[in-house]
C-alpha cells in the first residue's frame, strides 16, 4: 500500500497531510515554522524522506530548512544566497536600472539523481545550487548574466525565479521561468541559458512578440515527454512540443485564460489541468465558482471539473506553485488556496474533497508517493 | 538545546571574556531552540558587533537573521535596545552600556511591532 504526503506551505508555516493510498483519511502535521511564511517544501526524488524547505520573513529574511524524517524534525541549514560576480541590474517599475538583491527562495527543486544536490529559484530572479544538501548554496551566474538581463523587471509579485523544471531524460537540461522575464533553458547544467519565449504574446508589452519581459506563472512537463511543455502566462495557456523553442496557444474554451497553476496528470501526458482566475486585476474564480478545468486533448478542449468545488461564493486564489499531482492510478490532484483550503481528487480530478479548510493562505502544494 | 555558558572552553588569552545576556524575539528562540534568553562570552570591548558575532557563532543558524550575511548591517524591521536606549542606529563598534556588558541587564533584540 502506499503513502501520500502532501506538503503544504501556507503564509503562517508548513503542514504535512499524510494519508494511505485511497486518499479519505488523512493526519495532519504542523504548523511546523509557525508564523513564518513558507514558500516552498519538497522531497528528494531519490530519498523521499530528505525533504527542503523555505521558510521566510519580512523581519528575520530567509532560512533554509532540511528534514531527514520525512518533516517530523528539522535542522536549519545554509541560508547565505549571494550572488556570483557582477551584481548586475534590471528595469526597476520607474523605468530605471535596479541592482539585483536577493529577497527569498521561491521555490526548491531537488535533484533527480541525487538527494545532495539541489537547486533553488530566489527573488530577485536567480539559480541557486547546493551539492552538500543545502549547507551552502552557490548561484549558476550564467542567468542572471543573460544578456537580456537589464530588460527583466519585476511583477506585481516581484522579480522572481518561481518554476524549475529538471528533464528527467536528459540530466543537463534546466528549464526555468521568472516573473517577469520569462522561460529559459539551460542545455549544459545551468552554465549558459537561452530565452525559449517565442511564440508567446504578451499585450502588456510594447513589442507583445518581444524576446523576454513576458511574465510566465508556471510550467509543466511530463516525466515521460520532456520535451513538451506546457505553460500557464499571465493571460494564455500555452503548449510547446520541441523544449521551448516555439510555443501555440492551446486556451481553447476555457472561461479565462488568466491562472497560475498548470499541472500534468501523471498518467496520461495528454491530460492538463489549470484552474481559471477572472482577470489579472480580479485574481478570484469567474462568477464565485471555483472550478479546476481538465484537457484530456493536451489543450483547447477543456471540461469545468466541478464536484465537491465550491460553485458559489468562492473568491479565494490558487497560486502558482499550490497544485500538484500524485503518481498513483487513478492519479491524484491537489491544490491549496488562499483561503485555505487543500483539495484533492482520487480520480483524476473527476471530484474533489476538503483534506483541510482553514489553513493559512497556501503557497505551495508538494506531493509525494511513498511506495512501500 | 546548546547554550554557550554549558560549551566549556579553554582559557583565551587576554581580557577575561564577559557573559552578556540576550534576550531574542520569540522566532529567533525557536530558531535558535532556546526558551528563554541566551548567555554568550564576549571579549572586551564589548560592543553591538562584538556580542552579535558572538551570538552568531553560538547559534549559527541565526546568521543572516539579524545582519545580512553581506552588508553586515541590521535587518530593517529589527531593533536594539540596551539601558533603556535604542542602539539600533549606532555604529556597530558603540560600546554597550556597563549594565549590560557587566550582565546585569540584558541586550534586547526586537523585532518592530507590525500591526493591522
Amino acid at each position: 500500500m502506499s503513502t501520500i504526503r502532501v506538503l503544504v506551505g501556507t503564509r503562517k508555516g508548513a503542514f504535512i497531510l499524510t494519508s494511505d493510498g485511497k486518499r479519505q483519511n488523512w493526519t495532519v502535521s504542523g504548523p511546523h515554522f509557525g508564523g513564518w511564511e513558507i514558500y516552498h517544501v519538497k522531497g528528494s526524488p531519490v530519498n523521499p524522506d530528505r525533504l527542503y524547505a523555505s521558510q521566510t520573513s519580512g523581519w528575520f529574511g530567509q532560512v533554509m530548512q532540511r528534514s531527514e524524517d520525512g518533516g517530523k524534525t528539522w535542522e536549519a541549514v545554509g541560508n547565505e544566497f549571494a550572488y556570483q560576480g557582477p551584481t548586475g541590474t534590471h528595469q526597476w517599475y520607474d523605468g530605471t536600472q535596479h541592482p539585483w538583491e536577493f529577497k527569498r527562495v521561491w521555490h526548491v527543486e531537488p535533484s533527480l539523481s541525487d538527494p545532495e544536490t539541489v537547486f533553488a529559484g530566489v527573488e530577485d530572479a536567480g539559480l541557486f545550487k547546493s551539492t552538500d544538501g543545502g549547507k551552502s548554496w552557490l548561484e549558476l551566474p550564467g542567468l542572471r548574466g543573460h544578456d537580456t538581463g537589464p530588460l527583466w523587471q519585476p511583477g506585481a509579485g516581484g522579480m522572481c525565479l518561481h518554476t524549475i523544471l529538471l528533464d528527467p531524460k536528459n540530466p543537463d537540461r534546466i528549464f526555468v521561468a521568472i516573473s517577469a522575464a520569462g522561460a529559459f533553458r539551460s542545455d549544459d547544467g545551468g552554465t549558459t541559458w537561452k530565452p525559449i519565449n517565442r511564440g508567446l504574446k504578451s499585450e502588456f508589452l510594447p513589442d507583445p512578440l518581444a524576446e523576454v519581459g513576458h511574465c510566465v506563472h508556471r510550467l509543466a512537463l511530463h516525466p515521460s515527454r520532456p520535451e513538451t511543455l506546457f505553460m500557464q502566462k499571465h493571460w494564455d495557456v500555452m503548449r510547446s512540443d520541441d523544449a521551448g523553442a516555439s510555443w501555440h496557444e492551446v486556451s481553447g474554451d476555457l472561461p479565462s485564460d488568466f491562472g497560475f497553476p498548470i499541472e500534468v496528470n501523471a498518467n496520461e501526458p495528454e491530460t492538463i489541468y489549470v484552474v481559471p482566475i477572472k482577470s489579472d486585476s480580479e485574481h478570484f474564480p469567474p462568477e464565485g465558482k471555483l472550478r479546476v478545468y481538465r484537457s484530456r486533448t493536451g489543450g483547447n478542449e477543456w471540461e469545468a471539473l466541478t464536484k465537491g468545488l465550491p460553485q458559489q461564493d468562492c473568491y479565494v486564489n490558487v497560486l502558482r506553485d499550490a497544485m500538484a499531482v500524485d503518481s498513483l492510478d487513478p492519479c491524484g490532484v491537489y491544490f491549496g488556496t488562499t483561503g485555505g483550503q487543500v483539495y484533492v481528487s482520487a480520480n483524476g480530478g473527476d471530484s474533489w474533497e476538503a483534506i483541510v479548510r482553514d489553513l493559512p493562505a497556501v503557497l505551495s502544494v508538494e506531493v509525494q508517493t511513498l511506495r512501500e | 538545546m546548546r547554550t554557550p555558558h554549558n560549551s566549556p572552553r579553554p582559557p583565551a588569552p587576554g581580557p577575561r571574556p564577559s557573559l552578556i545576556r540576550i534576550v531574542l524575539p520569540f522566532h529567533l528562540r525557536n530558531l535558535a531552540r532556546v526558551d528563554d534568553e541566551v548567555t554568550v562570552e564576549v571579549a572586551e570591548p564589548i560592543s553591538i558587533e562584538a556580542v552579535l558575532n558572538a551570538l552568531e557563532e553560538n547559534f549559527p543558524m541565526l546568521r543572516g537573521t539579524i545582519r545580512d550575511h553581506g552588508t553586515r548591517k541590521r535587518r530593517a524591521f529589527l531593533r536594539f535596545f540596551a539601558g533603556g536606549n535604542d542602539l539600533s542606529n549606532d555604529a556597530p563598534d558603540t560600546l554597550l552600556p556597563e549594565d549590560v556588558s557587566s550582565g546585569k541587564e540584558p541586550l534586547f533584540i526586537i523585532g518592530a511591532i507590525a500591526g493591522g
